[in-house]
């Protein structure tokens, strides 16, 4: 092949010769690296793809790679996790982003998060390297935003309503939940709406400690059991379900006994976050101080039953489950 | 002067051992010493020990004798954990130690500290070696109750046991020992109930004292759940504290020392693979022994908790013993006026399910939390 001037490669499949994908979320990152190579598969099917990982990079491997070949043809080398990148592998790398970068190579450099490897990306940036970013996603905000994307991204319609319930059904895991967009792109027609999702996934919420908590602190047994019964069925262990429901209940009795007086001050007298304080305040109107001990002894006693003091760590967790809705009744009665 | 004169309180056993050591027909090749925490267990070992080396049987003078008391005998080796248990590395390194004769004495003495750590696997490993000695070889494990140790290895050791020592001799030994005088060691062998080791760092250690009178004056502060629930916190942070300052710099030291051997660089962001792997397997080590450090500090505060609620029963029935607690007379009064003998039962019981359970993994915060919600006083 002929060489080149640095824009008209960029005008035959549209990719600089050097991209960084930067970011924590796996999902993302591998998405914008696929985008990379299929494009550049478009302008060269030929490609010769060369992974390397820092993990077990080794000295001059990259100078190896990027040298040209006696055979010609494009080459793309993919660095990964150069957030944990060795000294050998920055400075190799560093050699590597030239000006003018070397003809039919387009270097790929993935990036999770940190300090780490930060002179690398400076220059991949000082010689105009295409950024994707891969931002974390975290929050259900995140996700929604996230699936709802996935759709338009397809040119499908979806409400909003089958946006939240598809989060609430498969949203802890960013992988499931673009698997699980793909699944009704490819299965169904028109607009997705919450039926359609109901279809797929009704019934499955994602059950944690901290939903089973909210549920059984705010007295709603049959919710409360259900989640838990979820819970226990997708892998979640007992014993971080029992620690969850202590400290949620030790965090009412602590906010309770705190007494009145601004939520970010009660919050730094007792070591909590002030959303935390809130919630608790909200949560505490079904208790009373008498109602919370009675809670916080049962999880204790359940504490020794799921680390190997009962027989059955299910049942201790559902029993002390039913206990604190039962306290949150008895509350309401007195 | 004579290899004993440490070994306090316990005549029968010391007769035991001394016929052993005169009179070759009495001499067996594993001993199993019992007694409850404090009572000198391994101090009984050593001293039996030192016996069998001297060759005057226990002058309590000689090089032999100072050494094995010391544990820095050739032949003498202690066994002793600070993690939460013996594994079956240590006890198969032990069999290998156990095969070699003696070399400079008449007994190769293995002391095991703490047989009651043995894990299972560990205490197997150990069988062979203590049912067919090697001649010469002479086995001492001390653990609190032959229940404490498998019925196997019960059944191939005879059994020394030990009784809790009274406290006028754990006082005369702090004040002959440990140059303590008199009153304070009277009053350290009391609180610390006969336990040796307590008692010592009772008399000599005043931040000791100040935790422990803090520890007894909770027993009237906790009325409200809020306040039981900050007791349980204020239990757990000393005693982590306490953990932390013991071993932080401590921790320190071991990791530079490690690096300095494997020859890597102290300053450097990130270890190469084979270090980290040695790294992280000491700070597993570290990690286990700042727990038992901790458990061992709640476990102890809740001891002297225990007292409290003993000499409350004591008064409170007119049993006319002698109180644990003389010197927090006001606190145990008050604690025998609130509650009745039924509730005083009820509240030791809270205590020692609160120590069950912290033993059996429950999360020490949450176990003292169930406990001090027990303990609240009536308004």
């Amino acid at each position: 092949m002929a060489p080149m001037t640095e824009d008209l490669v960029a005008v035959a499949h549209g990719v600089p010769p050097y991209v960084l994908v930067s970011g924590p979320e796996s999902v993302l990152a591998e998405r914008g690296l696929a985008e990379v190579l299929d494009r550049l598969r478009v302008a060269e099917p030929g490609l010769e793809v060369i992974r390397l990982y820092a993990g077990t990079y080794e000295g001059g491997e990259l100078v190896l790679h990027t040298s040209p070949s006696l055979f010609g043809g494009a080459k793309c080398v993919v660095v990964h996790d150069v957030d944990e990148a060795s000294d050998e592998l920055q400075a190799d790398l560093l050699a590597c982003i030239t000006d003018p970068p070397e003809p039919d190579l387009t270097l790929v450099v993935l990036h999770k998060s940190g300090q780490r490897g930060k002179r690398v990306l400076d220059a991949l940036r000082g010689a105009r390297a295409r950024v994707v970013d891969a931002p974390a996603i975290k929050t259900d905000r995140d996700k929604t935003d996230f699936a709802a994307h996935e759709f338009r991204r397809a040119r499908r319609k979806a409400t909003p309503e089958a946006v939240h319930a598809l989060v609430e059904a498969v949203g802890k895991d960013v992988r499931e939940l673009a698997a699980a967009c793909q699944q009704l792109v490819d299965d169904t027609t028109g607009v997705i709406d919450e039926n359609t999702v109901l279809t797929y996934h009704g019934g499955k919420v994602e059950a944690t400690g901290f939903r089973v908590a909210d549920a059984a602190l705010s007295g709603d047994t049959a919710e409360a059991l259900r989640l838990l019964r979820h819970a226990i069925g997708v892998g979640v262990d007992p014993v971080p379900i029992v620690a969850v429901l202590a400290q949620q209940v030790r965090q009412l009795i602590r906010v309770g006994s705190a007494g009145r007086g601004r939520s970010a001050d009660i919050a730094r007298d007792v070591g909590m976050a002030p959303w935390q304080v809130d919630r608790a305040r909200r949560a505490l109107a079904g208790w009373n101080g008498e109602t919370l001990a009675v809670c916080l002894q049962a999880l204790a006693a359940a504490d020794a039953e799921v680390k190997g003091g009962g027989r059955d760590p299910v049942y201790a967790v559902e029993r002390v489950v039913l206990t604190i809705t039962r306290q949150h009744a008895r509350h309401r009665e007195g | 002067m004579s290899v004993w004169r440490d070994v306090i309180g316990q005549e029968k056993a010391v007769a035991t051992l001394e016929r052993a050591v005169r009179d070759p027909a009495s001499m067996t090749h594993a001993w199993l010493f019992t007694g409850p925490p404090g009572s000198g267990r391994s101090v009984a070992a050593r001293a039996f020990a030192a016996a069998l080396l001297c060759p005057q049987g226990g002058c309590g003078e000689c090089r032999e004798c100072r050494t094995a008391l010391d544990a820095t005998h050739a032949d003498v080796d202690v066994i002793a954990t600070e993690g939460l248990s013996i594994k079956v590395e240590q006890a198969r390194d032990l069999v290998a130690l156990a095969a070699h004769r003696p070399s400079v004495g008449r007994y190769r003495v293995l002391i095991v500290e703490d047989a009651d750590r043995l894990t299972e696997r560990a205490a197997d490993a150990l069988l062979k070696a203590l049912e067919e000695p090697t001649p010469r070889t002479v086995w001492m494990l001390c653990a609190p109750s032959v229940e404490d140790v498998i019925i196997t290895i019960r059944s191939r050791s005879r059994h020394v046991r030990l009784r809790t020592p009274s406290v006028e001799a754990v006082a005369d030994l702090l004040v002959r020992r440990d140059g303590v005088d008199h009153p304070m060691a009277l009053y350290a062998a009391r609180a610390a109930q006969s336990h040796v080791g307590m008692a010592r760092r009772l008399a000599r250690d005043e931040h000791a004292r100040i935790r422990r009178h803090d520890v007894v004056a909770m027993a009237t502060k906790i009325v409200t759940v809020g306040e039981a629930v900050d007791a349980a916190a204020d239990l757990v942070t000393i005693a982590q504290e306490e953990s932390a300052a013991a071993s932080g710099e401590r921790d320190a030291a071991e990791k530079a020392r490690l690096l300095e051997i494997l020859g890597a660089d102290p300053s450097a962001r990130t270890q190469p693979p084979h270090i980290r792997s040695q790294v992280s397997a000491l700070e597993k080590d570290q990690k286990a022994r700042a727990t038992r450090f901790t458990r061992d500090v709640l476990d102890r505060s809740l001891v002297d908790l225990l007292s409290v609620y003993r000499d409350a029963l004591v008064l409170r029935t007119g049993a006319g013993s002698a109180l644990v607690n003389e010197d927090s007379r006001q606190v145990v009064t008050r604690v025998a006026e609130v509650l009745t003998a039924e509730q005083l039962l009820l509240a030791m019981d809270a205590v020692g399910t609160a120590r069950e359970r912290i033993d059996a993994n429950v999360a020490p915060l949450l176990a003292l939390e169930a406990m001090a919600l027990g303990l609240r006083l009536p308004r």
